[in-house]
């Protein structure tokens, strides 16, 4: 095997960790998760969005020039149970049929504390927009940047379920998200 | 005339309660299952899990009751009666305690917990686990199954003992008054 000169080794690593440092903006969704958490009769049940893709631009140098854009296939919202998924999918519901995707682009970043933001953004779902503002924690896993936070939304103003069900499941859904660039 | 010893009270009471826990919890299992999707399903399946853990915090006190106050001897019958009759007394705590805790254990697997009441969450016993659930809701079902017709062995058995034998063993769960 050809030996490096150990100036060549010592450049190409630099060149390598300020790639990787950079980081790729592109969510990686086989590391990242986004659950909905609603109640059923007080009972807290765990929906994973499986599907969805995006990109977060972020860097801490400059966190308010931060941008995010994410987008969710509506159709791939699993809570466990086939009887759940098929329900759910349905008009009254998702109406993942007609909606297929649910969207959330940011408009603007403010900074707080060292290593959290503000993302304020706009939530497209079921053709209905909202303006959210939602707290977000920056970490790293490896040289992986990971976006973590929360925030709730209302199955009434998007007009997510039959009132028939009101009495049994609660209007407002968490929606935790751990993202993995 | 010489009194027998009967059961105590609280067994007394321990039993019927749960019998009557056990009747609404079996049949509300065996059918809410088929019902179409809808907020009512959700609701009895609910009621279901109460009356299982309900049933589960009972048996635990009667098994204590029963350990620590022994039941009135037998009346005078054949042995393999006797022998069977204890068989089967033991074989119905066991499922008595196993048929709940699977229940819970599928709830846990299948990521919804129990909320006793709607006032407490109890500890998921296992991650959720799709593969777990689908067992573990085959293993609750056979077990309540088993206890259906262990439930109707004992129920037998007690009638042929009080029509047929004609002796005390239904009427020492049926006195309420100590003698």
């Amino acid at each position: 095997m050809r030996r490096h000169s150990p100036w060549i080794s010592t450049i190409a690593l630099t060149a390598a960790f300020v790639a990787t440092a950079a980081g790729d903006p592109t969510i990686d969704a086989s590391k990242s998760s986004i659950i909905a958490t609603f109640r059923q009769e007080s009972v807290p049940v765990d929906a994973a969005l499986k599907k969805f893709n995006g990109r977060i631009d972020y860097n801490a140098a400059q966190p308010n020039a931060a941008k995010a854009a994410l987008e969710v296939d509506t159709g791939s919202l699993d809570l466990g149970s086939t009887d759940y998924d098929a329900e759910v999918r349905k008009k009254a519901w998702m109406d993942s049929g007609t909606y297929p995707k649910a969207s959330f682009i940011s408009t603007s970043v403010k900074p707080g504390p060292t290593g959290h933001f503000d993302a304020t953004g706009t939530l497209t779902l079921k053709g209905k927009t909202q303006t959210l503002t939602v707290p977000v924690t920056v970490g790293k896993a490896g040289s992986a940047m990971v976006f973590d936070g929360a925030f709730e939304i209302s199955r009434a103003y998007f007009g997510i379920g039959d009132k028939e069900w009101n009495d049994v499941v609660d209007d407002k859904v968490k929606v935790r998200f751990h993202l993995v660039e | 005339m010489q009194h027998r010893p009967v059961y105590t009270r609280t067994a007394v009471a321990l039993h019927w309660f749960i019998a009557l826990l056990i009747t609404a919890g079996f049949t509300l299992g065996a059918t809410m299952t088929d019902l179409h999707m809808s907020p009512r399903k959700l609701k009895l399946y609910s009621y279901h899990k109460w009356i299982g853990i309900t049933v589960l915090g009972l048996v635990l006190i009667r098994l204590l009751w029963r350990l620590t106050h022994p039941a009135p001897p037998d009346e005078p019958m054949p042995r393999w009666q006797r022998i069977a009759a204890h068989v089967t007394h033991w074989l119905l705590y066991l499922l008595m305690i196993a048929t709940p805790i699977v229940g819970w254990l599928y709830s846990s697997a299948s990521g919804y917990p129990v909320v006793y009441l709607k006032l407490w969450q109890l500890p998921d016993l296992v991650a959720k686990n799709k593969k777990l659930a689908d067992v573990l809701v085959q293993v609750h079902g056979l077990l309540a199954w088993t206890l259906f017709w262990v439930v109707l062995l004992h129920v037998a058995a007690a009638l042929k003992h009080h029509f047929f034998d004609r002796d005390a063993t239904l009427k020492r769960m049926l006195a309420w008054q100590r003698p």
